[in-house]
C-alpha cells in the first residue's frame, strides 16, 4: 500500500485536517511525540477525536482578540498599505500585489502566482502568498501574512501579530511562537527560491514582527532574528520523515476514524506512543488524554521534578525506592540514596 | 524541546521582553549569584520533587515549609482583575475589597472605550488610595548611623493580594498606562488616576523584591507552603492549585472547568457570554462579571486563612520592616510631589537595584532556610548543611598567638551525613546566627566525619565564653556554609557621572506617551492612518540589513523553546528573573563595547543589565517624529 493511501486509511473516511505554519511550529515543541507525529501526517481532526474519547481541550480563541488582529492588519493595509510602508521604511513606489483569494478550489493556482511573481524578483510587497513546504513527503500549504522585496533584493517574511509590544517589550511566549512560524514561513520560501533557480539565501534570516506599539493601535515594527528557529526546524523536519516507519510499523487496518467507538478508537491510540509533559497542554489538541494516559509518571510532573528525580519513570517507583521497599537497579543505585537521603530529611523536618 | 546552546552570533534579546509575564528568560543569569542561591534558583530540588511524587501517591498537596514565609497582614486588600481579550491590559473589571463579606465590583462597560477606562481607573483609585493613605499616619523612630540619629517609619503598611502573577502584571501595566497621564491639557483625566498609576507601580515593582510581602499573589504563596501531585505549568490555574491543597486530586480535577481567576477570561466564555453582553450594552453585564468573579474572591480569602494557620517564621517581621520602609519612602516621595517612576531605568538605577534585588533574594534564601528546618533540609541534601552532635568541647580556649588573646572555643562535630565542605570554610548554625564556625579538618570517624571547628563572635566580650553561647558536648547542631552576614555592595557613580561605556548621564525620559489621547478605536472601524512623516521615517528596520545606514534598530532573538514556567516554589528565582539583565551583544551603540574600569570590578556581574538600559534610550522609537505613542490614536 502507498505511504499516502495508508495515511489515508488511518484518518477515515474524515476530511484531512491541513498543516499550517502553527502545527509545524507545535511539532517541534515536542518532536519526541510519535503519537502526535503520526496524527497530524495523516491530517487526523485530533480536536474532534479527543471529544469523540471523552478527553475534549479548550483551544478556543476569544473573539475579541480576533476581531482586534483583523483590524489591526486591515488598518495596516489600507490605502495601499501606507501604514505599513511606513512602518516598514519601504519606499512608497514598492509594488503592492495582493494575491488576494483563491481563483479555483485548489490552492495550486495561488501558489504558483506567488512562484511566478517571486521569480520575476521585483521588488514588491507580496500579500497573500502561497507557500509549500514539504513536510514528511507530503505538500503543505503555508499562508504568510506579508513578503516583502526589500530595497538590496532581499526577501524578508513579516509577520503581523495583535499582542502589544510595550516600552519595548512583549510576552515572550508570543515572540516566541512568533517566531518559530516566521521561520517555518522562511524555509518555505528558501524552498520555493531553490526549485526557482535562485539563490536561497536571498531569504533573509531576520523576519519582520509588526506588533502595536503600547497601549496604542499604532504599529511598531522589530526585527527578530530567527537563525536558531530554522536550525530547530530543519532538524526536526528532517526526522520527521521517519513517519513513514513509523506509519509502517503500526499493524495493518488501523484506523482513527472518528466514526468508530470511543473504546476503539482509544485502543487504537494505544499502538502508537506519545510522549506527554506539561507543555502539551498548551499545544496538543490531544493533551488531556495523553495527561491521563501518562498519570502516574514522573514525566506528568514536569521535565525539571522528572530530572530532579533521578529519571526515574513512575512516582510508584520512586517512593518505593525513597522508602527503600524496592531494591534498586544498577542505573538506580545513586538516585536510590539520593532519594532515601531526601525522605529522611523531610521526616524528620516535618515530625 | 533540547536545544542547543545559544549560538554565540546570535544577539540575544534586546528590548522586548525583559520583564515580561513568564519571566523566564534564556539569560546568562547564573553567574551574577553567589553559589548557594543555585539552589533556590530555578532548579527542582529533590526534595521538593518528591513531595510532588508523595503528593501525587497521596492525593493530597504536601507541605514544603513548616512555618509561613511571608507577612500575612490583619488587613489586606484583596484585588482581583479582569482584562479584556485582545486589547493591550485593557480592564475589563476588578473585585476588590478589604471585607470578605463585601466585595465591591468595579466593570467597564465598554472596554474598549477611553473614557470608560479611566472611570474605572478612577474608581479603582477611589478604592485603592484610601486604603493606602490610611497606613501613612503613625509612624516610629528607627535609630540609624549608629544610634546617633533616627529616622521616620510607618508603624504599619499596606498589603494588596492578587491571584496570580497576571494578576500582579496586570497591575505593572496598568500603573504603566495611567502614570503618565495628564489632569490638565486636552485630554485630562481626573487626578487620582495618575496617582494610581504611581502607586499600582511601586507595589508592582516591590513584588519583584525577593522576600517582599507588599504585593502578593495567591499562587506563589501557596507554591511556597505547599506542592501538588501536579505540574507547575498546572498549579498556574489558582482554583485547582488550591483544591489540590483543600480537598485533593479529584476535586482539583473539577476545578479545571471552573471558572478562570483572571486576568484573562476563558475564550468560550468570551465568545458566547460577554460579547453579546458588551454589545448591547446589557445592563446584567456587572451581575455576570460578579458571579464569575466571586468564586476566585471566596478562595482569595480561603488561602489566606490558610496561610493564617501556619506560625510566621521568625525573619518575617524582619522582612516587613524592610517592606515598611519601602512604603513609608515611596509615601513620602509622593507627598515631596516627586515625578513619576521613569519608564525604564537609567543605567546607574539600574545597576542599583539590580544590587539591592541580589541583596534581597541573597537574604530571603538564607533566611527562609534559617527559619525552616524543611528548607534547611535542602541544602542539607546538597551538602551544603549537615547536622551532627558535639563530640567534644573546648569552651575556654583561648588563641594567644596574636597581639592580644582572643577566645576561640573549639568543638568535634561528628556527623553521618555527606560533608562537602574544605577547611577553612566558614559555617553557621541557624541556632547561634551570630556565631563563626571555621572548619579546621574533616576526618572520616565511624559511619560518617568528625568535623573540627574553631568558634569566633556571639559569646560576649570577656575572655569567658557567655554560659550557653558555646555548644556543649551532647547538642545536635546543623551547620551551613548559608550565613546572615551584611553583604556591602558595590558603589555606583552619581547617574550624571555615568560613563560612556553605559549610555553616558541619563536623558530626559522621553515624553509621556499619552500626550494626546482621543477616543480609542472600536475594533469594527478602524482608526483612520496617520499620515507618515516623510521627512523623518520613523527609526524602526531595516528590511535591508545591509542598507547604507540603518537607524539603531533593535534585534530581537527569541528563544525558540517555550520558557519553562518558574516553579511558585521558587518566587526568588521568578523575582530575580524579572531583574532587566540583558546581553551587552544587544546593544547596537558602542555601548556594549567595554566596560569601563571606573565602574569598579563590583560591576562587572551586572554590566549587561547597564549596558542593555542604554540602547533602550538610543533605538527607542519615541522620537520627535511620532510624539503621539497615544493611549489612544487620533
Amino acid at each position: 500500500m502507498s505511504q499516502s493511501s495508508r495515511l489515508d486509511q488511518l484518518r477515515g473516511s474524515g476530511r484531512a485536517k491541513r498543516h499550517n505554519a502553527r502545527t509545524i511550529a507545535a511539532l517541534t515543541g515536542n518532536p519526541g511525540c510519535n503519537r502526535r507525529a503520526v496524527l497530524d501526517a495523516a491530517g487526523v481532526d485530533k480536536t474532534g477525536l479527543a471529544e469523540r474519547i471523552g478527553f475534549p481541550g479548550s483551544f478556543g480563541q476569544s473573539r475579541f482578540a480576533l476581531s482586534r488582529g483583523n483590524a489591526f492588519e486591515a488598518m495596516l493595509k489600507a490605502d495601499d498599505c501606507a501604514l505599513l510602508r511606513s512602518v516598514l521604511d519601504v519606499r512608497d513606489d514598492l509594488d503592492y500585489t495582493d494575491l488576494g483569494e483563491d481563483s479555483d478550489g485548489t490552492l495550486g493556482d495561488r501558489s504558483a502566482r506567488t512562484a511566478d511573481l517571486l521569480a520575476g524578483a521585483r521588488a514588491a510587497l507580496i500579500d497573500h502568498p502561497l507557500l509549500t513546504l514539504d513536510i514528511a513527503g507530503q505538500t503543505v500549504y503555508l499562508e504568510p501574512d506579508l513578503i516583502a522585496y526589500a530595497h538590496h533584493g532581499r526577501l524578508q517574511v513579516v509577520e503581523i501579530k495583535s499582542f502589544a509590544i510595550i516600552d519595548d517589550q512583549a510576552e515572550s511566549a508570543k515572540v516566541s511562537a512568533a517566531a518559530v512560524q516566521a521561520a517555518v514561513y522562511v524555509l518555505a520560501l528558501r524552498a520555493l527560491l531553490t526549485r526557482l533557480g535562485h539563490d536561497p539565501s536571498l531569504v533573509s534570516h531576520e523576519v519582520v514582527l509588526v506588533c502595536p506599539r503600547n497601549f496604542s493601535f499604532q504599529p511598531v515594527a522589530v526585527v527578530l532574528d530567527v537563525r536558531k528557529q530554522l536550525s530547530t526546524l530543519r532538524r526536526q523536519l528532517s526526522r520527521l520523515a521517519s513517519v513513514t516507519t513509523l506509519v509502517d510499523a503500526l499493524p495493518a487496518g488501523l484506523t482513527f476514524d472518528l466514526a468508530l467507538e470511543p473504546s476503539e478508537l482509544v485502543s487504537a491510540l494505544g499502538h502508537i506512543e506519545a510522549r506527554y509533559a506539561p507543555e502539551c497542554l498548551s499545544a496538543c489538541e490531544l493533551s488531556v488524554y495523553c495527561r491521563s494516559e501518562a498519570a502516574g509518571s514522573t514525566g506528568a510532573l514536569g521535565r525539571t521534578v522528572r530530572e530532579a528525580l533521578g529519571g526515574i519513570e513512575s512516582v510508584e517507583e520512586v517512593l518505593a525506592l525513597a522508602e527503600g521497599r524496592m531494591a534498586p537497579s544498577e542505573e538506580q543505585t545513586e538516585a536510590a540514596a539520593v532519594l532515601q537521603a531526601a525522605l529522611r530529611l523531610r521526616s524528620e523536618a516535618l515530625s | 524541546m533540547a536545544l542547543s546552546p545559544r549560538p554565540a552570533l546570535v544577539r540575544p534579546l534586546a528590548l522586548v521582553f525583559l520583564r515580561s509575564p513568564a519571566r523566564v528568560f534564556p539569560r546568562p543569569l547564573a553567574r551574577v549569584f553567589p553559589p548557594p542561591l543555585a539552589l533556590v534558583g530555578g532548579v527542582v530540588s529533590t526534595l521538593t520533587a518528591l513531595a510532588r511524587a508523595q503528593a501525587v501517591v497521596a492525593g493530597r498537596a504536601q507541605p514544603v515549609a513548616t512555618v509561613r514565609h511571608l507577612h500575612l497582614h490583619d488587613h489586606p486588600m484583596v484585588l482581583i482583575p479582569l482584562t479584556m481579550a485582545g486589547e493591550a491590559n485593557a480592564p475589563l473589571a476588578a473585585m476588590a475589597g478589604t471585607d470578605p463579606a463585601r466585595p465591591r465590583l468595579l466593570t467597564v462597560a465598554q472596554p474598549r472605550n477611553r473614557d470608560d477606562r479611566f472611570t474605572f481607573a478612577a474608581d479603582l483609585a477611589g478604592l485603592l488610595v484610601p486604603y493606602l493613605d490610611s497606613f501613612a499616619t503613625d509612624t516610629e523612630d528607627v535609630p540609624i548611623d549608629r544610634g546617633k540619629d533616627v529616622r521616620q517609619r510607618y508603624v504599619d503598611a499596606p498589603q494588596i493580594w492578587v491571584p496570580n502573577p497576571g494578576g500582579a502584571d496586570f497591575l505593572r501595566l496598568f500603573g504603566r498606562s495611567t502614570r503618565f497621564l495628564k489632569i490638565d491639557g486636552e485630554h485630562p483625566v481626573p487626578p487620582a488616576v495618575p496617582l494610581l498609576g504611581r502607586w499600582l507601580t511601586f507595589f508592582a515593582n516591590s513584588a519583584e523584591v525577593p522576600g517582599s510581602s507588599l504585593l502578593v499573589n495567591a499562587i506563589q504563596a501557596l507554591g511556597l507552603h505547599w506542592v501538588t501531585g501536579q505540574s507547575s505549568a498546572e498549579d498556574a490555574q489558582f482554583a485547582v492549585q488550591l483544591a489540590w491543597i483543600e480537598s485533593g486530586a479529584e476535586a482539583a480535577r473539577e476545578a479545571e472547568n471552573g471558572p478562570v481567576a483572571g486576568p484573562a477570561t476563558d475564550p468560550d466564555f468570551d465568545n458566547r457570554v460577554l460579547a453579546p453582553l458588551i454589545e448591547r450594552s446589557d445592563p446584567a453585564l456587572p451581575r455576570v462579571l460578579h458571579d464569575l468573579l466571586l468564586p476566585t474572591w471566596e478562595r482569595m480569602w480561603r488561602t489566606l486563612a490558610l496561610l493564617r494557620r501556619l506560625p510566621a517564621g521568625d525573619r518575617v517581621p524582619l522582612r516587613w520592616d524592610t517592606d515598611r520602609d519601602a512604603f513609608t519612602a515611596f509615601a513620602q516621595n509622593l507627598a515631596e510631589g516627586g515625578p513619576p517612576q521613569p519608564r525604564r531605568d537609567g543605567a546607574v538605577a539600574a545597576a542599583a537595584r539590580l544590587q539591592r534585588l541580589e541583596n534581597a533574594a541573597a537574604r530571603y534564601a538564607v533566611q527562609r532556610a534559617f527559619d525552616d528546618p524543611l528548607v534547611l533540609a535542602e541544602y542539607r541534601l546538597s551538602g551544603a548543611a549537615f547536622a551532627g552532635v558535639v563530640t567534644l568541647a573546648n569552651p575556654d580556649r583561648v588563641d594567644d598567638s596574636g597581639k592580644r588573646p582572643v577566645l576561640r572555643p573549639r568543638i568535634m562535630v561528628h556527623t553521618t551525613e555527606p560533608v562537602r565542605v574544605e577547611p577553612g570554610t566558614s559555617l553557621t548554625s541557624p541556632s547561634r546566627p551570630s556565631q563563626k564556625a571555621r572548619v579546621i579538618s574533616i576526618n572520616p570517624a565511624g559511619d560518617g566525619h568528625d568535623v573540627l571547628l574553631e568558634l569566633s563572635g556571639g559569646m560576649g566580650r570577656r575572655l569567658v565564653a557567655e554560659p550557653g553561647s558555646v555548644p556543649t558536648v551532647g547538642e545536635r547542631l546543623i551547620l551551613t556554609t548559608l550565613s546572615e552576614a551584611y553583604r556591602p555592595g558595590g558603589s555606583l557613580p552619581d547617574p550624571a557621572e555615568t560613563p560612556w561605556t553605559h549610555g553616558g548621564p541619563p536623558t530626559y525620559d522621553p515624553p509621556p506617551d499619552q500626550a494626546a489621547p482621543t477616543a480609542e478605536p472600536d475594533a469594527s472601524s478602524p482608526p483612520p492612518v496617520l499620515a507618515p512623516d516623510a521627512a523623518s521615517p520613523p527609526a524602526v528596520p531595516v528590511l535591508a540589513p545591509d542598507a547604507a545606514s540603518p537607524p539603531p534598530v533593535p534585534v530581537l532573538a527569541p528563544d525558540g523553546a517555550s520558557p519553562p514556567a518558574v516553579s511558585t516554589a521558587e518566587p526568588e528565582a521568578a523575582a530575580l528573573l524579572a531583574v532587566p539583565v540583558a546581553d551587552p551583544d544587544s546593544a547596537v551603540s558602542p555601548a556594549g563595547a567595554a566596560v569601563d574600569p571606573a565602574l569598579g570590578g563590583d560591576l562587572a556581574a551586572v554590566r549587561d543589565s547597564v549596558v542593555s538600559v542604554e540602547p533602550a534610550f538610543a533605538a527607542d522609537p519615541v522620537s520627535p517624529a511620532h510624539p503621539s505613542d497615544t493611549d489612544t490614536r487620533t
